[in-house]
């Protein structure tokens, strides 16, 4: 055979070869997954975890309501009215037992307060505590939650994340809630996805950042005109402004954020606030929806902005998350934010931003290497041990909207996605929606973390089955039993409730923290655990996820047969309190010393 | 099937096409070959730099390096040669540019497909599909889970489109393909308040992908790449009309990626139907002599 014919074929099997790569790919290195379906006695035994869903059984029927707009967007009502389902934890009446704070959507809708039964149960009580009807006309709508003692007595107050009035309510020992909105001083109207309490500057009381999506300028329910769209799909930056709301101690707040360095017009759909920089001071950490996430670094009360820097603002997606978990036992918090990845239509993937060793703050995104890439049209996301194993597992919710199973709104959706900032900003422009779904029907995704550095799904096989559009999740145990079950607030669905059984031999441990020089909800400070050898470290949070907010008290996961060394506690008032002598299976209550 | 070769006659190349760079995006060369890459590498970096468009220049860079090293080692297996760097480098900045993946190795794949679908696929001596819309339609359609087309970048915003605008239509009218991308265009706008009207959608939305990136580089770059277009200007013409009219079906059914899975189909169709013409109109140059010899013989 001439020299030619053999280099001929060699290039044609070269070819055929790569060809068959893509093939190869999706065959050999699909994402862990389990096959099979729920089956509780299965899941104890493999996975050491199974989840019954028992809102029902709980006396909880909750079933959200979306808002419905002005009329001009009644195209593509689906999509922005798509947001709104929230839930959060609290333990209003410091009685011991987590309860659940819901928001509703629609106008005239009422939200939830169940108050926690101890038996099992759950009995709405928001009602005569004065915080279910909040969504009525003029005022907009509620689109989330989050719980902090403002004025340090002791009982956790609400402040109610709005598209429309922000309000702000004083949680009067337990027994009611009154409105001090006009009191705080909060501006008229803020159309706002996100809020977290947190103290920035380490006066003892507790602040509160408020990230506006839409502007603020936008009544969503009596539009000037159609213009209120991104401008972009990507580069964004004609969304709602941010507020940075200092508490100055008598019910007033003061908003600050040009002061303090935070000034953004991204369009902002989740935050989280911990001290990632190792200041001392929490850092605050923005995922914003069509552009880059933000990172405002706390220099002792004054942040700059260095999501570039830290590698975490470089790639702009569709922020809608933000979770911070050690997942790596090694005292370092890691950062998941969820985007949107669709096959064959965008890929975003979603991030896993985890620390890198040096000194200064840098980022990798490892979430294609640890498994926790692709979760489809992803929101909120919650690390939480589920098995008790010592490693941090992964709960996602997703789906956008789920209409029409077999018609979608995806080609339309990139027509207009990809068009010029005159075209994809008037919603006049849209094509209407018509009964499609796009992105709907997602199975949720529950990571199990196998502390070898990968994460493998199990959510079908524990009893994660429903494909509603999943919003925002937060974990709390509420029947305190050593188990984290998981909450999750879906948008025009119902509020479920995965009860979470743990298999026999794991332990666990958990820390309800009071401040005394901090701000009494203790948000903000952290514990790290030392048991066998690892170390872990986990924080009292003001708001995360999306739309969510977890129980404060802290839950740690501890294997068989743990030997605990020490828990060390960071104070937000910079006092360092070390914990000996810790029994596995209880739940310690720690007032700062 | 026929191995390539280093000189092509007239039949195999356009006579309008002095130096043709053989790429998938390519920026036809009137002036410097190294013109092109500098152009588009401008572009890459000033979109970048602006608007942080490429997922990472890693990314990037590894598309452009495998595209380098293929042509370099199938170009000296069967040409014996060191090829031009030029063509590759634009192939593989091209795949950086129209490829979204958050993984690596669908920018190595893409480009490894690219650049040797130009040797694996040729008839007549000639590559026959525009090398990066093959390796990008490839990768869309065997790789849907990892990959995505480029459909929503740079910013969105008036400025950079004239940019784009205004100097993507002087190149390709410097190297006298701007008949190609008006043609193109116009037929899209009108195709568009078409389907607008078949659709009911707003005509905004029909228009909206060519004001968008992907577009921009396709009607200046990709369509007008002298090595896989045809050599009469009516051909040309006529070419792009039916990619237009092609994409316009694509579309009706929700096509995200019509105007790639148009040129991917539409340009070796009519590269196809250029060699058959032209092998037709030789044969019947000969035919007179040989009709002539044998009546000498007779």
């Amino acid at each position: 055979m001439k020299k030619s014919s053999i280099a001929r074929v060699l290039v044609i099997l070269l070819f055929a070869a790569l060809l068959a790569v893509p093939w190869m790919v999706r065959h050999f290195s699909a994402p862990a997954k389990t096959a099979s379906g729920p089956d509780a006695h299965a899941a104890l035994a493999r996975y050491g975890f199974s989840l019954k869903e028992v809102s029902h059984a709980s006396g909880i029927d909750f079933v959200h309501q979306a808002p419905t707009l002005d009329p001009k967007l009644d195209g593509i009502m689906p999509e922005v009215a798509s947001m709104g389902a929230s839930v959060s934890i609290v333990d209003y009446n410091r009685d011991g037992w987590p309860d659940i704070y819901v928001t509703n959507s629609a106008i005239g809708s009422k939200n939830h307060l169940y108050r926690n039964n101890h038996d099992g149960t759950f009995t709405d009580v928001a009602e005569q505590m004065g915080i279910a009807d909040v969504n009525r006309p003029g005022t907009g709508v509620s689109m989330g939650a989050v719980w902090g003692d403002y004025d340090n007595d002791g009982y956790e107050d609400l402040f109610l994340i709005k598209w429309g009035k922000p309000e702000l309510f004083h949680n009067d020992h337990g027994k009611h809630f009154t409105r001090v909105t006009d009191q705080a001083g909060f501006p008229p109207w803020i159309n706002a996805n996100t809020a977290v309490w947190f103290d920035y500057d380490h006066d003892g009381k507790l602040d509160l950042f408020v990230g506006g999506y839409y502007p603020e300028d936008v009544d969503l329910w009596h539009l000037r005109d159609t213009r209120m769209m991104p401008n972009s799909f990507e580069y964004a930056n004609n969304g709602g402004r941010k507020y940075l709301f200092h508490n100055l101690g008598n019910g007033h707040f003061e908003e600050v954020s040009a002061k303090a360095g935070i000034s953004s017009r991204r369009w902002a759909l989740a935050c989280a606030a911990a001290d990632l920089s190792g200041t001392g001071y929490p850092d605050l950490f923005v995922a914003n929806d069509y552009g880059v996430s933000e990172l405002f670094i706390n220099d002792h009360g004054h942040f700059h902005e260095a999501g570039k820097e830290a590698g975490v603002g470089f790639a702009p997606k569709s922020g809608m998350n933000v979770s911070f978990g050690d997942i790596f036992d090694q005292g370092k918090l890691s950062i998941y934010v969820s985007n949107i990845s669709e096959e064959d239509v965008l890929i975003q993937g979603n991030n896993l931003w985890v620390p890198e060793a040096g000194p200064a703050l840098k980022y990798v995104n490892m979430a294609r290497d640890l498994g926790v890439e692709l979760g489809g049209w992803s929101f909120g996301a919650q690390f939480g041990d589920f098995n008790n194993d010592g490693n941090l597992d992964l709960y996602l919710a997703n789906g956008y909207i789920s209409l029409d199973r077999h018609r979608s709104y995806w080609y339309d959706f990139s027509k207009v996605a990809g068009g010029n900032s005159s075209i994809i900003g008037d919603a006049a422009n849209w094509p209407a929606f018509n009964g499609r779904s796009l992105s709907g029907y997602q199975q949720k995704r529950l990571w199990l973390n196998d502390g070898d550095g990968k994460f493998v799904d199990v959510a079908q096989a524990v009893g994660a089955t429903d494909t509603y559009d999943g919003r925002a999740v937060a974990l709390a145990d509420l029947w305190n039993t050593g188990a984290l079950d998981i909450i999750v607030a879906n948008q025009r669905g119902p509020l479920l409730i995965y009860k979470n059984t743990v298999a026999p031999g794991n332990e666990w441990i958990e820390f309800s923290l009071e401040g005394t020089r901090s701000n009494r909800s203790a948000i903000g400070a952290q514990i790290t655990l030392y048991w066998d050898g690892k170390e872990q470290l986990q924080q009292v949070s003001g708001g995360n996820g999306f739309a969510s907010q977890n129980d404060r008290r802290v839950h740690f996961g501890l294997g068989k047969n743990p030997k605990i060394e020490k828990a060390v506690i960071h104070w937000p008032s910079g006092i360092v309190q070390t914990l000996d002598n810790l029994t596995p299976d209880r739940l310690y209550t720690v007032k700062e010393p | 099937m026929s191995q390539p070769t280093a000189q092509q006659s007239p039949t195999q190349r356009g006579a309008e096409d002095k130096t043709p760079l053989k790429t998938g995006l390519s920026v036809p060369n009137f002036i410097n070959p190294f013109l092109p890459p500098i152009f588009i590498t401008l572009i890459l970096l000033v979109g970048n730099l602006s608007f942080g468009i490429l997922e990472s220049y890693s990314k990037t860079l590894l598309a452009i390096a495998t595209a380098i090293g293929m042509e370099m080692a199938l170009g000296r297996i069967f040409l014996r040669k060191w090829p031009h760097p030029a063509s590759s480098y634009i192939t593989g900045i091209s795949v950086g540019i129209l490829l979204r993946s958050p993984a690596f190795w669908p920018y190595a794949l893409c480009s490894a497909l690219s650049i040797t679908s130009k040797y694996a696929l040729r008839f007549r001596g000639r590559h026959i599909w525009n090398p990066s819309n093959f390796g990008i339609c490839t990768m869309l359609i065997l790789a849907s889970q990892a990959v995505a087309g480029l459909s929503i970048q740079w910013g969105n915003n008036l400025a950079s489109l004239l940019v784009i605008w205004v100097l993507g239509s002087v190149i390709v009218w410097r190297a006298k393909r701007f008949h190609v991308t008006f043609t193109y265009v116009v037929c899209f706008i009108a195709l568009s308040f078409l389907r607008a009207h078949i659709t009911g959608d707003p005509w905004q939305s029909e228009i909206s992908p060519i004001t968008g990136p992907m577009y921009q580089l396709f009607i200046f770059f990709m369509i007008t790449d002298p090595k896989t277009t045809v050599r009469s200007r009516l051909g040309r013409c006529l070419v792009a009309v039916a990619i237009a009219v092609l994409e316009f079906f694509f579309r009706l059914d929700s096509s995200i990626y019509a105007p790639l899975y148009a040129l991917f189909w539409v340009g070796p169709a009519a590269l196809l139907i250029q060699m058959m013409i032209d092998s037709r109109r030789a044969r019947a140059s000969l035919a007179p002599a040989a009709s002539g010899a044998e009546t000498v013989q007779i």
